[in-house]
């Protein structure tokens, strides 16, 4: 009940914001994201660190087709849906100086994607992971389809066919892996797990598989809806987009592609490494050239979930505790460096890092608070940015020298890039144009505040992430060796 | 069988009305004996009745898809209230209309070729009278005539077809057919071309690809309310027959006739949702998206195994209720004299509602869980994976990508698409309650799919 709670809560949520009214349901949002967040803290107090799925709730759905309503909560998933939760009330909070039109579909459409997002880190059947997959990608359509930029129409309709294409590709693969299952067919995780599929079938399969989760996260050369839509997108959807949903497809290779298609990951992983590797090292050097501060950020996520990827397909105990890690870590860090961006664009109705300039000297305590998410994602030691970029290479250098001496770049060029637009932004001449710029305010504070005391405390300490994560990633890792 | 008889009665009652001044009842009659009929049909469930010397099957296969018509019909009498409140030669549609679900019924529930026949041909005429039935519109004239060659030539192939196998059975039942091509050492060519003309004439009635010529025009012609009825009753009923037909007859030569049957499904997934991306009419559109969705429901036929049936009749529910939806907008929209997509630019800002749920018709249509046309879309494609079709479900799935871009047309246009000025509201008079119940049983049926699929067990 406390996973089905997860889902419910938010959901629920998003029907009564119907009724509150214009004014109230802001906060009615906030509140609803909020007593989530309290059944999820509850959850990690009760959770003991073992392998086992906890606090399961199964419930048989379509019983004659083998498929249930199965959700439970491990190492892995607990992470992830805590990270949803602490993540979806600041982005509700960080929307509270924008007035939208419409606010009651707005904060619906949010607490829905809350809803689907929690759906698919906790969902331990193959159909009902996939029904949570595509019920996440609806809401955030429409949200970057009602409250977008110009080319709002074009974009939008590219990123949803462009997932959804990786999303029927999954589901021809699920189909074909329940239909491998013995006896009556089961969607359960149990049953893909041990399925028995023969190398070549597991090769294609994987692609199947990959592709959906490639074009999410995305991997290079999938990322091309990924630009255009961040930038598109009002500062709360990209936060959604980036913070969370992308970790859909990390956590989807981690819990449904690794065990299940052990001998495909074996065939082609070495293929993923290397692509992922050279999205690192293309998006860091894509970002350096950018004009637009939020296409900026959106190549540096391309860079930094390559490398996560590539820590995932080292396939060996630091690789997938760094990305785990840094899944966590990017997903904080991304939201507060787009925060920063919607904040700037508020005051200065522009991204474009050349007329910005000199706002440090009238607002020292959000330089300070910027200074701590940009050091967070350039990985420097003490922020939660360096622990994961740390594991993450050391296990991409377990697996291969000069992958990982390649994928090293990202910390130099991230340096570089969020330095120089740190400078762009901040330093400089004060003239008249950013005199203007207004202190922070109350909700802004909360959130950045909120944000930085995160990235510090998990960066000085971070073995509590760790010490959950470890035993299922363990168990993951067995099923795949099984094969070596 | 019961339900046959009743609505039957009813079509003759409608025509009396007229004689003895009962006009004004026209809906409230077509309701009852819609509603008696469903009554008597299910309770024929698990009876397993045979009529008139075997010419009649009532199994659980004809009750589920008959009650689905008869419910599709239902909605649908509701959906043209009224059309039934105002026109002037409401007594006779009101009756050819129930005739012609009289047919629809007896296509389903044949289990032999001359019954099949009949139902056929008296679901057809009624409907070519129904296509040109707005007497004014030169455009509904054309319809008509063009339904009648088309659908006569069709009829033709058929009947021959069916002619060709009686040749080599001698026989006119269903078993009796599929038990003498068994008994035969090598089955004499013409069995073939028999097979052939009738799917020909079958493929012709579901427009699917290569024979969906007639579809377009004919659809955009008739009145709304009849391409209602023609894209929803008609082809569930049309699609029974023709599983029917395949999984009893011919399913001991299945390995010849699969193939074919692979490619019109293929070409009518991809022509038809093509075709429908150029279109700038909403009614133009979704007769294309009823050109595709013939060839999602062509792959349960390819796949022929015990799944089939559940899944082309939870597609067939799912499509039907999307489009009884859909085609309740579009009559709102073609009575204010709009019927491009277009004019459905800010109507979400104005009525909310309504665009809310016309989105969940599309979403429906391109197979967005978690509604219903996911849930039968997924039903296809297992069906089709089971019996190891990978290449015809890799074409549904890119063809549903193409799908997607233009029902996802309709919902930006209803969200994101500024009005232009001039543009006024035609959902003023519309009461969105059908639209409402199609979007719940569109909701239910993708929560809740096992409701139908535990039919097909």
């Amino acid at each position: 009940m406390l996973t089905l709670s997860l889902i419910i809560i938010p959901f629920i949520g998003a029907l009564l914001c119907l009724f509150p009214g214009k004014q109230q349901v802001k906060s009615f949002a906030l509140y609803a994201s909020l007593l989530t967040l309290v059944a999820n803290v509850y959850a990690f107090t009760q959770f003991s660190n073992d392998v086992s799925q906890q606090f399961l709730f199964n419930y048989w759905w379509i019983q004659n087709l083998g498929i249930s309503f199965k959700i439970g909560l491990d190492g892995i998933s607990i992470l992830l849906v805590t990270l949803t939760n602490v993540l979806v009330p600041l982005v509700i909070l960080s929307s509270f100086r924008n007035e939208f039109g419409n606010a009651i579909a707005f904060y619906a459409l949010v607490l829905i994607m809350q809803a689907a997002l929690n759906g698919v880190f906790v969902a331990l059947d193959g159909f009902l992971f996939y029904i949570f997959w595509e019920l996440a990608l609806i809401p955030i359509y429409f949200i970057c389809l009602m409250w977008g930029g110009e080319n709002r129409i074009r974009i939008t309709l590219k990123f949803f066919i462009y997932t959804l294409t990786g999303s029927l590709f999954m589901l021809l693969g699920l189909i074909v892996l329940y239909l491998h299952t013995p006896g009556t067919h089961s969607f359960d995780i149990d049953a893909l797990y041990n399925v028995q599929i023969n190398a070549e079938t597991q090769s294609w399969l994987f692609w199947c598989f990959f592709l959906a989760f490639a074009i999410k996260i995305p991997v290079f050369p999938l990322h091309t809806w990924q630009p255009d839509t961040y930038t598109d997108a009002p500062a709360q959807g990209t936060m959604l987009l980036s913070g969370i949903m992308l970790k859909m497809g990390t956590y989807g290779i981690l819990r449904w592609m690794l065990p299940v298609l052990p001998q495909g990951v074996a065939q082609w992983g070495n293929t993923v490494m290397i692509l992922c590797v050279i999205g690192v090292v293309y998006a860091s050097c894509m970002a350096l050239v950018q004009k637009d501060f939020k296409r900026l950020l959106a190549y540096s996520s391309i860079a930094h979930v390559g490398l996560i990827t590539a820590g995932i397909f080292a396939l060996n105990t630091e690789g997938l505790q760094g990305s785990m890690v840094q899944m966590l870590a990017h997903g904080v860090n991304v939201v507060g460096a787009f925060f920063i961006v919607e904040i700037i664009e508020r005051r200065m109705k522009t991204r474009s890092l050349d007329q910005l300039g000199g706002i440090a000297h009238n607002t020292p305590l959000f330089s300070i608070l910027f200074m701590v998410i940009l050091l967070g994602s350039v990985a420097l030691p003490l922020t939660n940015g360096f622990v994961g970029e740390f594991l993450l290479l050391i296990g991409v250098y377990k697996y291969n020298v000069w992958l990982a001496a390649v994928a090293g770049l990202t910390v130099i060029l991230g340096a570089v890039y969020m330095l120089r637009a740190y400078q762009k932004i901040m330093l400089g001449e004060t003239t008249d144009r950013n005199t203007a710029f207004t202190g922070l305010h109350r909700s802004e504070k909360i959130v950045l505040l909120c944000i930085c005391a995160i990235i510090l405390a998990s960066g000085i300490y971070p073995k509590p992430i760790m010490h959950v994560a470890q035993p299922a990633l363990e168990e993951i890792l067995s099923h795949v060796k099984e094969i070596y | 069988m019961g339900a046959l008889i009743i609505i039957a009665c009813f079509g003759v009652l409608a025509m009396m009305a007229e004689v003895f001044h009962f006009k004004k009842a026209i809906t409230f009659l077509m309701i009852t004996g819609l509603i008696a009929g469903f009554v008597v049909n299910v309770m024929e469930w698990n009876t397993f009745q045979s009529y008139y010397n075997y010419m009649f099957l009532s199994d659980n296969y004809a009750v589920a898809f008959i009650g689905l018509v008869i419910f599709i019909t239902l909605l649908w009498v509701l959906m043209s209230q009224n059309y039934f409140a105002s026109e002037s030669s409401r007594v006779e549609h009101a009756s050819l209309i129930l005739f012609a679900l009289s047919g629809a019924i007896i296509m389903i529930g044949y289990s032999d070729l001359t019954m099949f026949f009949i139902g056929l041909e008296i679901l057809s005429i009624s409907l070519y009278v129904l296509a040109g039935s707005d007497k004014k519109n030169i455009r509904s004239n054309e319809a008509g005539l063009k339904y009648f060659l088309m659908g006569a030539f069709a009829t033709g192939f058929l009947l021959f077809g069916i002619a060709l196998i009686y040749g080599a059975t001698a026989t006119f039942n269903l078993l009796e057919i599929r038990e003498r091509l068994m008994q035969f050492n090598t089955v004499p060519g013409f069995v073939y071309a028999g097979i052939l003309m009738m799917m020909i004439g079958l493929t012709f009635k579901i427009a699917a690809v290569p024979f969906h010529f007639w579809a377009p025009d004919v659809y955009e012609g008739s009145p709304t309310l009849i391409t209602a009825f023609m894209s929803t009753v008609v082809k569930t009923a049309a699609f029974a027959a023709f599983y029917r037909l395949f999984s009893t007859c011919f399913s001991g030569m299945s390995e010849w006739w699969i193939s074919l049957i692979a490619v019109i499904s293929g070409l009518s997934m991809i022509v038809g949702n093509v075709m429908a991306v150029y279109q700038q009419s909403f009614k133009r559109m979704l007769a294309y998206s009823s050109i595709a969705h013939a060839g999602y429901m062509l792959m349960a036929i390819v796949a022929i195994n015990q799944t089939s049936a559940g899944a082309i009749f939870l597609y067939a529910a799912a499509y039907s209720f999307a489009s009884i939806g859909a085609f309740a907008c579009l009559n709102a929209m073609s009575i204010n004299g709009d019927e491009n997509v277009s004019a459905l630019a800010g109507i979400g800002k104005q009525k909310p509602f309504i665009a809310v749920l016309l989105s969940i018709m599309m979403l429906s249509m391109a197979g967005i869980p978690p509604v219903a046309g996911f849930f039968a879309k997924y039903y296809i494609f297992y069906s089709a994976l089971q019996s190891g079709h990978v290449w015809l479900v890799i074409v549904a799935i890119i063809s549903s990508l193409i799908g997607v871009y233009y029902y996802f047309r309709v919902i930006y246009t209803l969200f994101a698409v500024n009005p232009t000025a001039g543009n006024k509201s035609f959902f003023n008079e519309m009461h969105p309650a059908i639209l409402a119940m199609c979007a719940i049983l569109t909701l239910l049926l993708g929560v809740a799919p096992s409701l139908l699929q535990g039919l097909f067990p």
